[in-house]
């Protein structure tokens, strides 16, 4: 049977009708059709579904929907809302070349996310610890953990976040 | 001593915005209206007869609304090998037999997954089960299970090269040596599962969306196993989540998913899951590799005989091509007077081996840069020298199979010793810690048309418009190596316009232009850029004709474009802005849209590619002594990629290859047991995560690829071939334990200290 739950996504409410079963990930990206949310193995093991849950970095897929009612829940596509401007975050992937598939990107961005929110100016093994649940196969990491830290730098000279 | 613009630029990605937004759109994120999820059914047995299949109960559970299996289908062979038709071995679905655990049975659609899921539950297959074959040694046994009627043998592909006279330098050889060598298989483990999405219009035509390297190979193959037209197939490659060769071939939920579109008249997706991809999916071959190894006291090399058989798995798949190369490499990055192949393909009851980061490459090449250690080793030489001897340069030639065209080796071997403080550690380092060297070189795209097309190697349409844009077509993959930038790049250049002037569309089969064999054997730079570079000649041409015409200039001028003008060679004051020349050149063909086309087949270079990359890497590592476990340090490594269009893209593809090699070396490995891959997860299967990966440095070699678009040539694939034996030679100069069986694993490496 399935059950209406209003799910707090990205600062909008949205009230959907979901079974017990299914997953954050599913629901994020089938009913809600936010597909920058990623699902790369299902089983907690590659991060790239990652989003953030109350301020925590979770994975999508093993979260259940119906846990989430009453949470706020941030995904990619939360990160720069306008569309036009860009977190810093996303703008130091862009620059730093930390991109090449872009399968494991959005999981990424949402640790980093998590990551600097907590902590502004990570040292390099902070932030490899941060991305240690993200994999990535194309890049290596080295470019991804330069960003990283390139957007702390930013973020810190700006004041913060920018959304 | 760069007069480029643009190219040499660390210009970022084309589709990094759509990307870092999650806007970037993968074959799993597109979702029609009344479409089905489909779910494979799959062999739980390694190599068995299938007696009788009863679909009655899926096809009636509610919400199900298609049963297929091997039976429903035209039932034409397919593979890639096209051009010898015997090694097409493969049916979308299985018929009669199954050949590995996880052979496609039989598919389901229905209106959401969990139906479909539930639906494969109610198929009842009947199997016979037959013995299975899991390695090469038990396949080419006397007696052994047939795994293919028409391969008695079990050996599907044999390859041989030969060139001087082999036993006349081995006998007078100072110094022989044979060693074997076993490699395993590593996953792709590209982050994206594969997927796919088929619709069929109300012609009866298709189009299928799909996570693939191969967008035209795909199209045929597709046309060929439903025997429809090739026109009436349309494969559009949305944004591809990694393939690294495991993408490149046409697969069976491509196939259901559009023969199920066509029956259903709906839209039909499937996406594997991870534990699908581990347990079903292609991987690198497994080699068991002899070589026997000549040389002059003083080091010279005088002959290699190298005797290669790759586990193949129960199909093809490109299996021949790994053959083919493995033994190309073999002869490759030195000079061997006299040198003997023989590869043999062998079928066994696992799933298929494939192409990977390589293809054949990583394999070979491993054993060459071991046994020039060890021979160094033996002859009182450091491993640095005997290289430096034996290392081929530009000009040499492999008789009847390649001529080495630009080559930055030995200046690539002389960097990395430099960077590494190779000479001082080698002698210096304390027990422990060691400092061990791999080298490279590999394909700029390969030049044997096995595919057998019928259209050029590559191909691209340009057009120019009088607003100063020029939109770029080509059905080249980018899967994010980065080809759709690189090769804008390469127009932008061309043109004298900047990234944001150029459009491109690409890998629609319906709208790009004939053809591109796909993105693998890191062969898109050098043919696509080229076919691109062909095309934009043909439009220059008739820009310069209106600039002449314009400025009534003596026909001795050279014209060029640049910075968004038009004009004679130093002579920017008589300039047409690009859109202005666009206009004229537009007007004097009354009112013909300037569109050009563009080819690039490699013609006259051999066997195997137009032109090879080199590279040299360093690795030191530090060995736990009481646990065996292998910390590398730090990397360096100095490459030759001719000019590097988008150096941060090179360095990407570096730094990617890095963690591959890793993996490959350390920690990767399929665990099987009679045919079934037990570690189906990323828990499970170790591929490096970020703390596993270690600071590197890197030089760029220059050199300048007279048959590559501005002189570029490969850069993607090779760099994944000298870190495992760059590793396992660090691992011995720290432990004297000498791997010639990878992974390296702490247990061998203690196992090694307790025999000694
Ligand atoms: S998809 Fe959730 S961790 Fe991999
Ligand atoms: S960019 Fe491809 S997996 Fe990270």
């Amino acid at each position: 049977m399935k059950q209406v739950i209003t799910l707090n996504v990205n600062g909008a409410p949205y009230a959907v009708a979901v079974y017990p079963s299914q997953t954050l990930n599913e629901v994020l990206r089938e009913e809600l059709n936010l597909t920058g949310v990623k699902l790369g193995c299902g089983s907690g093991d590659c991060g790239a579904c990652t989003v953030l849950v109350d301020g925590l970095a979770v994975s999508s897929c093993l979260s259940l929907a119906v846990d989430m009612e009453g949470k706020a829940i941030t995904t990619v596509e939360g990160l720069a809302p306008s569309g036009e401007v860009l977190h810093p975050i996303q703008e130091s992937f862009i620059e730093k070349g930390a991109i090449q598939c872009g399968f494991c990107t959005a999981g990424m961005e949402m640790s980093a996310f998590h990551l600097l929110k907590y902590n502004p100016s990570p040292t390099e093994a902070e932030i490899k610890e941060a991305i240690s649940g993200n994999l990535c196969r194309c890049t290596g990491y080295v470019k991804i953990i330069e960003a990283i830290a390139d957007a702390g730098h930013k973020m810190a000279n700006t004041g913060g976040e920018t959304s | 001593m760069n007069q480029f613009s643009i190219v040499g630029k660390d210009v970022p990605r084309n589709d990094a915005r759509a990307k870092a937004t999650g806007s970037a759109i993968y074959t799993d994120d597109v979702k029609l209206p009344g479409m089905l999820y489909g779910q494979i059914l799959r062999s739980p047995f390694p190599h068995a007869r299938i007696l009788h299949i009863d679909t009655s109960q899926a096809a009636s559970l509610p919400g199900v609304r298609c049963v297929m299996t091997g039976e429903d289908t035209p039932k034409v062979k397919y593979g890639n090998w096209r051009l010898f038709p015997e090694t097409q071995d493969e049916y979308p679905l299985a018929i009669d037999k199954v050949r590995f655990i996880g052979d496609e049975v039989a598919a389901v659609a229905a209106v959401d997954p969990d139906i479909a899921q539930e639906a494969l539950s109610l198929i009842k297959v009947e199997y016979e089960e037959l013995p299975g074959v899991f390695d090469v040694d038990a396949a080419i046994k006397e007696g052994a299970p047939i795994i293919h009627d028409y391969c008695p043998s079990n050996i599907s592909v044999n390859r041989k090269i030969k060139y001087g006279d082999i036993d006349k330098a081995f006998a007078e050889s100072d110094y022989v040596r044979e060693d074997t060598f076993h490699v395993h298989a590593v996953s792709h483990a590209y982050l994206e599962p594969c997927a796919a999405v088929a619709q069929c219009d109300l012609d009866g035509r298709i189009t299928l969306w799909t996570s693939t390297q191969v967008p035209y190979i795909i199209q045929c193959l597709l046309a060929s196993t439903l025997q429809m037209r090739e026109n009436d197939i349309r494969i559009i490659k949305p944004f591809v989540g990694g393939g690294f060769g495991g993408k490149m071939e046409l697969r069976t939920w491509e196939f259901c998913a559009a023969f199920m579109a066509k029956k259903t008249g709906r839209p039909v997706k499937f996406t594997l899951t991870r534990e699908e991809e581990f347990l079903t999916g292609r991987r690198r071959h497994p080699m068991t590799i002899h070589s026997k190894v000549g040389f002059k006291k003083d080091g010279t090399l005088t002959a290699k005989d190298l005797k290669i058989y790759l586990d193949g798995g129960a199909y093809n798949a490109m299996g021949p091509t790994a053959t083919f190369l493995c033994g190309n490499f073999g002869a490759m990055l030195y000079r061997y007077p006299s040198y003997r192949f023989h590869g043999q393909h062998v079928y066994t009851n696992k799933p298929p081996a494939s192409a990977m980061r390589g293809f054949g490459a990583p394999q070979s090449i491993f054993a060459t840069e071991t046994q020039m250690s060890l021979a160094a080793e033996e002859l009182g030489l450091d491993p640095l020298d005997i290289r430096l001897k034996n290392a081929q340069v530009s000009g040499d030639t492999i008789p009847d199979v390649a001529t080495i065209s630009s080559c930055g080796f030995i200046e690539a071997l002389n960097k990395v010793a430099e960077m590494s403080d190779w000479r001082e550690k080698r002698k210096t380092l304390p027990k422990g810690r060691g400092i061990g060297i791999g080298c490279y070189s590999f394909i700029s795209g390969g030049v044997f048309n096995w595919f057998n097309t019928q259209y050029p190697f590559s191909a691209a349409e340009v057009r120019a418009f009088d607003d100063g844009t020029a939109h770029l077509l080509t059905m080249a993959a980018d899967i994010g190596q980065g080809c759709d930038t690189v090769l804008k790049q390469i127009l932008a250049e061309a043109f004298g316009l900047t990234m944001e002037d150029i459009r491109i569309t690409s890998a629609d089969t319906a709208i790009t232009p004939q053809a591109d064999l796909g993105a693998w054997g890191s062969r898109l730079t050098l043919m696509n850029g080229n076919a691109v570079l062909d095309a934009a000649n043909k439009i220059k041409a008739q820009l310069f004709g209106a600039v002449s015409a314009r400025f009534n200039l003596n026909v001795i001028h050279e014209i060029e474009c640049k910075d968004g003008k038009v004009y004679p060679k130093g002579r920017p004051d008589r300039s047409l802005s690009f859109g202005e020349a666009v206009a004229m050149a537009q007007k004097i063909n009354r009112g013909e849209p300037l569109v050009a086309r563009g080819y690039y087949t490699p013609r006259n270079k051999g066997l195997v590619t137009p032109s090879f990359s080199f590279g040299a890497q360093v690795a030191e590592v530090e060995v736990d002594q009481a646990t065996g476990v292998v910390q590398v340090q730090k990397f360096w490594t100095a490459h030759d990629c001719g000019t590097a269009i988008n150096p941060m893209a090179v360095e990407g593809q570096l730094e990617g290859s890095i963690q591959m090699g890793l993996g490959y070396a350390l920690s990767e490995q399929f665990v099987m047991e009679g045919g079934k891959t037990l570690n189906t997860n990323f828990l499970d299967y170790k591929m490096p995560s970020s703390m596993d990966v270690p600071p590197s440095e890197v030089v760029h070699i220059e050199t300048y690829e007279p048959e590559g678009p501005m002189g570029a040539k490969e850069a993607g694939e090779g760099l994944a071939i000298p870190t495992a034996p760059a590793i396992a030679d660090a691992v011995c100069h720290a432990t004297g334990y000498r791997c010639k069986d990878l992974p390296i694993t702490p247990e061998k490496i203690l196992r090694a200290k307790r025999d000694r």
